[in-house]
C-alpha cells in the first residue's frame, strides 16, 4: 500500500470533533440573571474581562438564539416556570451554566419561595461556586464547559441523552427538604 | 403631633386608646370601627395620604391576646405630621373592612396583607394573591407556618435532557 503525503493545508479529523470545535468556539449565552450574580455576568461580558477572548460574546436575550443559559441568582418558585420554558425554548445543542450559590444550592435563601438549586428541574452542565463569583470563575466555567464540549460532543447530539446522566438527574430530585420529615410531592 | 387630633378621635371612635411613642401618635381602634376611623382621619383630619397597610402576627407573642395586629400608616402631606393606626382581628375569620373606597392605593397593599397574612378585606374589588404564584394555597408570613415551606417550592415537573 503506498503511503499518501498530504499537503500541508489539509488536516484530517472526525466530524464529531470538527461539530464539537465550531460549537464550543462561539457559544451564544441566554443571560438568566435575576439577582447580584448577573452584575459579575454583565461585567464578565464587558470590556475588562471581555469575554469575546472565549467566543461567547454575543449575549442574546431571545431564547430562540442561544445555546448557552447561564442562571445566575436565585429563583424563586414563581420564576421557576419560566425558567424551564425559557429552556425549552432554547435549540438543541444546549447547555446550562448554574452561576453562584444561590442559583447552584439556593444559597443563604433557605425559604418556602426560592428553589434550592436549579439543577432539581433542569439539567445543568457546569457550577460556579461564590456568592457572587468573580469573572474569573465565570470565564472558568466556559473553558471547562468547552472542554466538556470538545471531549463528549456528538454530530447528532446523542451525548445529550444518556440514561447514566438521567439517573444522576433522578437522585438531586430525590433529596430531602431540610426542616421536613416527609419527602417532596 | 396636634392634640386636636388625637382628641377629636378619643371622642368620635367609642372604644380608642390614644399613646405616644417618640412623639408619634398611636392608636387602637376597635375593628368595627376601623373604617369610621380612617374615615374621620381623611376627611376631617387632612390624613390624605395612605403610607402603608401592613400586619403582624401575634402567634405565640408574650401576653398577646389576639392573633394579628393590623397596622395603618397615614401622612398628612399639609402638616407633615403621621398617625398609626392599629386594629386587631382573631380566627376564624380576620376580616376588615376595606379602604380602597377611601384611597385607591389600599388596593395592592390589601392584596399584600391578604396574600402573607390570610386577611379579608371585605369589600376589595379584587382580592388576589400578589406576590405568591396564584395556585398558592398558605399564607407564608404566617408563624405557625414553617420557614421552609411545606414543599411547595419542589413541586414542579423536572426537565431532564431528553425532554426539551
Amino acid at each position: 500500500m503506498s503511503q499518501v503525503d498530504l499537503p500541508d493545508d489539509v488536516v484530517i479529523t472526525k466530524l464529531d470533533e470538527l461539530a464539537s470545535w465550531c460549537r464550543k468556539n462561539s457559544l451564544w449565552p441566554m443571560p438568566f440573571a435575576t439577582a447580584c450574580c448577573g452584575i459579575e455576568l454583565m461585567a464578565t461580558g464587558a470590556s475588562r474581562h471581555d469575554l469575546a477572548r472565549f467566543g461567547a460574546e454575543v449575549f442574546r436575550f431571545s431564547p430562540r438564539q442561544c445555546d448557552l443559559m447561564i442562571v445566575a441568582g436565585r429563583v424563586a418558585m414563581k420564576m421557576l416556570p419560566v425558567m424551564q420554558r425559557i429552556w425549552q425554548q432554547m435549540h438543541e445543542p444546549k447547555w446550562c451554566i448554574s452561576m453562584g450559590a444561590c442559583a447552584s444550592t439556593g444559597g443563604v435563601f433557605d425559604t418556602y419561595a426560592v428553589v434550592q438549586g436549579i439543577d432539581r428541574f433542569i439539567p445543568v452542565d457546569m457550577y460556579i461556586p461564590g456568592c457572587p463569583p468573580r469573572p474569573e470563575q465565570l470565564i472558568q466555567a466556559i473553558m471547562d464547559l468547552q472542554e466538556k464540549i470538545q471531549r463528549e460532543g456528538t454530530l447528532d447530539g446523542k451525548e445529550f441523552n444518556t440514561s447514566q446522566r438521567q439517573q444522576t438527574k433522578r437522585a438531586l430530585t430525590e433529596l430531602p427538604i431540610m426542616g421536613q420529615s416527609t419527602v417532596i410531592r | 403631633m396636634s392634640t386636636e387630633t388625637t382628641q377629636q378621635i378619643e371622642q368620635r371612635i367609642a372604644g380608642c386608646t390614644v399613646s405616644e411613642f417618640r412623639g408619634q401618635a398611636r392608636v387602637v381602634v376597635p375593628c368595627e370601627a376601623i373604617h369610621e376611623a380612617l374615615t374621620l382621619l381623611k376627611n376631617e383630619c387632612g390624613f390624605d395620604l395612605l403610607v402603608e397597610i401592613t400586619c403582624v402576627d401575634y402567634l405565640n407573642f408574650r401576653d398577646a391576646t389576639d392573633r394579628f395586629g393590623l397596622v395603618y400608616l397615614l401622612a398628612n402631606s399639609a402638616t407633615n405630621e403621621r398617625i398609626i393606626l392599629r386594629t386587631y382581628v382573631n380566627e376564624p375569620d380576620p376580616s376588615v373592612p376595606t379602604a380602597t373606597d377611601l384611597w385607591r392605593g389600599a388596593n395592592w397593599m390589601e392584596r399584600e396583607v391578604f396574600d402573607m397574612y390570610g386577611i379579608n378585606f371585605a369589600g376589595h374589588p379584587d382580592l388576589r394573591r400578589i406576590l405568591m404564584p396564584e395556585e398558592f394555597t398558605a399564607f407564608p408570613l404566617r408563624k405557625d407556618y414553617p420557614m421552609q415551606g411545606r414543599g411547595e417550592r419542589h413541586n414542579f415537573p423536572v426537565i431532564r435532557r431528553g425532554d426539551a
